[in-house]
């Protein structure tokens, strides 16, 4: 026998889907911000900090990215309250994905960090340009255009890795979905729903970091040294 | 009855544990062979092969591993098609893998400059012995640093299937801070035991990516 499917007792909950989808952006747009942030610091850590700074950087970037991002999530949730910190699920959520992503992106930026050569400074600033330009031009331009692959490609991995934070009740679009499931008892179809409204976010995510990348890269060709490494980096990012 | 976590409990953990790594490689060999076909089709097929595998590619890609776990325990039953836990949860983590396998080695078989194609021709090497004796025996050899990469990304994917209630390590994590009401230590504990299995991996992988990064460069 074969099922019909039937989308209608779906669509029917359009406000709480359309809710649930700007929850989802906007647990991803704070997380990615802070994330990104907290990247940043790390890596700057990491590179030239000192020994202890450096120790610390590294504790957490591995801590973080070898441990599943649903164990940080009950951790921070269910865990934190008994040493006397109690966080609402949407916070537990932004900080436990924000410290996921930013343990991830600060080894990326460290990629970038590496890819720069002194020597490329130092030619800079023989031809005159100031050290402003230089560090504009010569090092952040190119810097993050080598890793800007890798970075859009984890910050789709974070984007979609919100879904978890249902796990504990965070608002966001697959909680909406399993309400609308349990009460309508159309579990394919609400999947179903989901997953092509979660198609629909990632492909507007990656417009947005395609035109973010036009804006930010529009005059400069990279340097040789940087053309290389740039090519492989994307596949493995995502491995 | 609230029982104090104690070696009980980590015992408990520790059965959990080996249904992760079940899982894991179940997963990673299902979605290594599904990928590996993947990834040759995509690279090295006709037009009506790769369009349909790079659209699979992209959409598993563009969809969060949860909602294919969903899709695969709540929504097949309406096929007609009643899997157990983990029946589901292996369909789902291996084509969720398949598409980020077949994406990984794709790269690596199209990262062997074109010219050995050429060369391997020029020798009077057949297609295929190109493949097996040129070709693959180098991307293998790119692969192989990703490969371990991702299989960290494997062992804590599988960690989701705890949401449809399948008793790996993180649902045993859950089920047992029921039971002790000890959240911090019970969610540290399964921290550590996945930290003990994904670090030596990522390191691996480090070594690998290293290693294959000298060799290029000294060529």
């Amino acid at each position: 026998m074969a099922y019909e499917m039937n989308f209608q007792p779906v669509l029917s909950r359009a406000p709480e889907l359309i809710e649930g989808t700007i929850a989802t952006i906007e647990l991803s747009a704070k997380s990615i911000v802070v994330g990104l942030a907290v990247g940043l610091v790390v890596a700057l850590g990491r590179h030239d900090g000192p020994r202890a700074v450096r120790t610390l950087a590294t504790v957490y970037i591995e801590m973080f990215r070898n441990t599943p991002l649903l164990v940080q999530l009950f951790l921070l949730f269910f865990g934190l309250p008994f040493l006397g910190l109690r966080l609402s699920a949407d916070e537990a959520a932004v900080i436990a994905i924000s410290l996921n992503l930013g343990a991830y992106s600060a080894e990326i930026f460290r990629a970038g960090l590496a890819a720069i050569s002194k020597t490329q400074v130092e030619a800079a600033l023989a031809l005159g340009l100031s050290k402003l330009q230089a560090m504009r031009h010569v090092v952040l331009i190119p810097a993050l255009k080598v890793i800007y692959p890798a970075l859009t490609g984890q910050l789709t991995l974070t984007v979609l890795g919100t879904s978890i934070a249902s796990a504990i009740s965070a608002s966001e679009l697959t909680l909406a979905g399993a309400r609308i499931e349990s009460s309508t008892f159309r579990s394919l179809e609400t999947f179903l729903v989901l997953a092509a409204i979660y198609i629909a976010i990632t492909i507007a995510f990656r417009i947005l970091y395609a035109l973010v990348g036009r804006l930010l890269f529009r005059r400069k060709v990279p340097p040789p040294s940087m053309r290389a490494a740039s090519a492989f980096d994307k596949k493995e990012a995502r491995a | 009855m609230i029982q104090d976590f104690g070696t009980d409990g980590v015992i408990f953990l520790a059965r959990g544990l080996m249904w992760t790594l079940g899982l894991s490689v179940a997963t990673f060999l299902c979605g290594g062979i599904l990928g590996l076909i993947f990834a040759l089709g995509r690279s090295l097929g006709p037009r009506w092969i790769r369009l349909p595998i790079a659209t699979y590619i992209e959409l598993v890609q563009a969809t969060p591993l949860l909602i294919v776990v969903f899709l695969s325990f709540y929504g097949l039953p309406f096929f007609g098609l009643y899997l157990p836990p983990l029946a589901a949860a292996s369909l789902a983590l291996t084509l969720y893998a398949t598409a980020f396998l077949a994406d990984i080695w794709r790269g690596c078989i199209e990262a062997v400059p074109r010219t050995q194609w050429e060369a391997s021709e020029a020798l009077g090497l057949s297609g295929p012995e190109t493949l097996r004796h040129v070709i693959m025996p180098q991307a293998i050899r790119i692969s192989l640093g990703p490969t371990v990469g991702f299989m960290v990304q494997i062992v804590k994917n599988t960690s989701v299937t705890a949401l449809i209630g399948f008793v790996e390590l993180t649902r045993a994590g859950q089920l047992l801070n029921n039971q002790t009401f000890q959240p911090f230590h019970v969610f540290i504990t399964v921290a550590l035991m996945y930290f003990a299995i994904c670090y030596p991996m990522s390191l691996w992988s480090e070594k690998l990516k290293e290693k294959r990064n000298v060799d290029s460069t000294a060529h």
